[in-house]
């Protein structure tokens, strides 16, 4: 089997309230831009990433209405929805299709509207991602369960009051630097120490904010590229997803990722890698307590220790394993379903050597992981930057 | 309206009715039929006493439709006596009180109202401080 499935093209819009944008223009938009950038190949296969639509805009069936909207009335056309990580998921599934020999093109956009809706709207559609009969029936949301992981974290493991700053202050500082991100001011740990709380000990720095968004990639075989193909080649090299016990009451130790952990050990051995030769890690810090346990999980800090990467600089551009390396979550903004994308958009874009301002030097592995909530799914993918006929 | 999601769970949200596996002993809330622990089949019921200890906790500012009227509300993880963690809301008590470790008791309160002042009230399990005195 042809295994070298190659990111052909990417595509994104910025992040953030696009009030006069929607839902169906985000994705077209992106998923353009993707076609474009891989020379015009079209697409015989739309995966869809979006997880809040038929709540937020009132419309499912987002796989017809993308295709449709955008030109490729006939082809396959699918939603793939796993509550944060549907990015993720979808660019598995376009990979898997690519991989079958069954699609030559799969296009995967990844899209998300939260500007549709105003007040309680958006915590409630956020909390059906929850147990509804046992979480969400006492009024629980994602931001409160990522609060009651960090109380006890930072209870278990003796982490300082502001011991979490240094996930945003990384975000922020790279986010800086990247065009398409909501935040753009790099902040301070002062900053953090002052800042107002969400959800206690969980504050507003400590939660990547809900934004309208759109990123695409067109996936192929490497032999399948058009002649004189303008980019380095960036191959999938390894692609894993894994599940854990939806309600974080059932699970008998809440501070672990276990599906985060098994996800990045299949795609490390998919790709024949250890975690060592990684140049830069994309996690899915939609809260610092996620990226704390995320570092743990993937075996780059021992229990209880991730945060001290960020404490010591380990995640910064120039630390020994870049983290969020254009914003992540926090800084470029947290579009639900489309964030896995915009991390493959992200990483190809680096691997590539078109990372700007925010390039890691000499960067030929990636990993970037897309999760579902406290981890119930985790979707892992290793990316690497390959020679053409290598 | 979802009268018969809620009537169907009336003997966890009134009573923490579990389960406990034939097989290995471990005590399960919510009841899933199988065993976390052993993967066996395990329907026997089992009531919980209702009395454990906080986990962990928060306080919600922004809350979702139906909870609106309870802001601030604080929510824990409590460590049953038995074993499982359940998810809760805490009563009876102001959250800078709240601590881990604390002793806590179920109690059977409101949840939320399901649309308008005439929508549906739904009722279910709470915890508050062991041995404090209701204002
Ligand atoms: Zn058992």
């Amino acid at each position: 089997m042809n295994n070298n499935i190659v990111i052909a093209g990417i595509g994104q819009t910025a992040v953030g309230e696009h009030w006069k944008t929607s839902l169906r223009e985000l994705a077209h938009y992106a998923l353009e831009d993707a076609i474009k950038d891989a020379g015009g190949l079209r697409p015989q296969a739309l995966f869809v990433a979006n997880m809040l639509a038929p709540n937020l805009s009132k419309q499912s069936h987002l796989g017809a209405l993308i295709a449709d909207f955008s030109g490729f009335v006939g082809i396959e056309a699918v939603t793939v929805e796993a509550a944060g990580a549907s990015g993720g998921a979808a660019l598995r599934q376009g990979y898997l299709a690519v991989l079958s020999g069954m699609v030559d093109v799969a296009l995967v956009v990844g899209v998300e509207k939260f500007t549709d809706v105003v007040d309680a709207g958006t915590e409630t559609a956020l909390a059906t991602t929850l147990d509804s009969d046992f979480e969400a029936v006492q009024g629980v949301t994602p931001t409160s369960q990522a609060a009651l992981l960090m109380r006890r974290y930072m209870h278990e493991f003796n982490v300082p009051a502001d011991g979490l700053a240094g996930f945003p202050v990384t975000a922020h500082a790279n986010g800086a630097g990247n065009p398409n991100a909501m935040f753009r001011r790099a902040i301070k740990a002062e900053t953090y120490a002052r800042a107002g709380m969400v959800s206690e000990p969980l504050n507003m720095f400590d939660a990547a904010p809900n934004a309208d968004g759109a990123a695409a990639v067109i996936l192929t075989r490497a032999d399948l590229l058009p002649p004189n193909f303008p980019h380095p080649l960036v191959r999938i090299s390894g692609s894993a997803s894994a599940s854990d016990l939806l309600a974080l009451h059932d699970r008998p130790d809440p501070l672990t990722f276990p599906a985060a952990r098994r996800s990045v050990e299949t795609a490390l051995e998919k790709a024949g890698l250890t975690r060592e030769q990684i140049d830069f890690f994309e996690y899915h810090d939609a809260f610092s307590i996620y990226a704390a346990l995320s570092l743990e999980a993937a075996g780059f800090a021992e229990r209880g220790r991730g945060w001290e990467l960020a404490r010591d600089g380990v995640i910064a551009l120039n630390g020994k394993l870049p983290c969020a390396t254009m914003g992540g979550l926090k800084a470029r903004g947290n579009p639900g379903g489309a964030t896995g994308v915009y991390q493959a958009v992200e990483a190809a874009a680096q691997l590539r050597g078109g990372g700007g301002a925010n390039q890691v030097a000499g960067a030929r592995y990636a990993m970037i992981q897309s999760l579902g909530g406290p981890a119930a799914t985790a979707v892992t993918h290793v990316l690497e930057r390959v020679e053409i006929g290598e | 309206m979802e009268i018969p999601r809620h009537w169907r769970l009336r003997k966890q949200r009134y009573g923490l009715v579990g389960e406990v596996c034939p097989h290995c002993e471990a005590k399960i809330f919510p009841p899933r039929d199988v065993c976390p622990d052993c993967g066996k089949e395990a329907k026997t019921k089992f009531s919980f006493s209702g009395q454990g200890e906080v986990y962990s906790y928060t306080t919600i500012y922004n809350a979702p439709s139906g909870f609106e009227a309870n802001v601030p509300y604080t929510v824990a993880l409590v460590k049953l006596e038995e074993g499982p963690l359940v998810t809760a809301q805490l009563t009876d008590v102001a959250e800078e009180e709240v601590e881990i470790g604390m002793p806590v008791e179920m109690v059977t309160r409101r949840l939320h109202q399901d649309g308008d002042e005439r929508g549906l009230l739904v009722y279910g399990y709470k915890f508050r401080p062991i041995g404090f005195a209701a204002h």
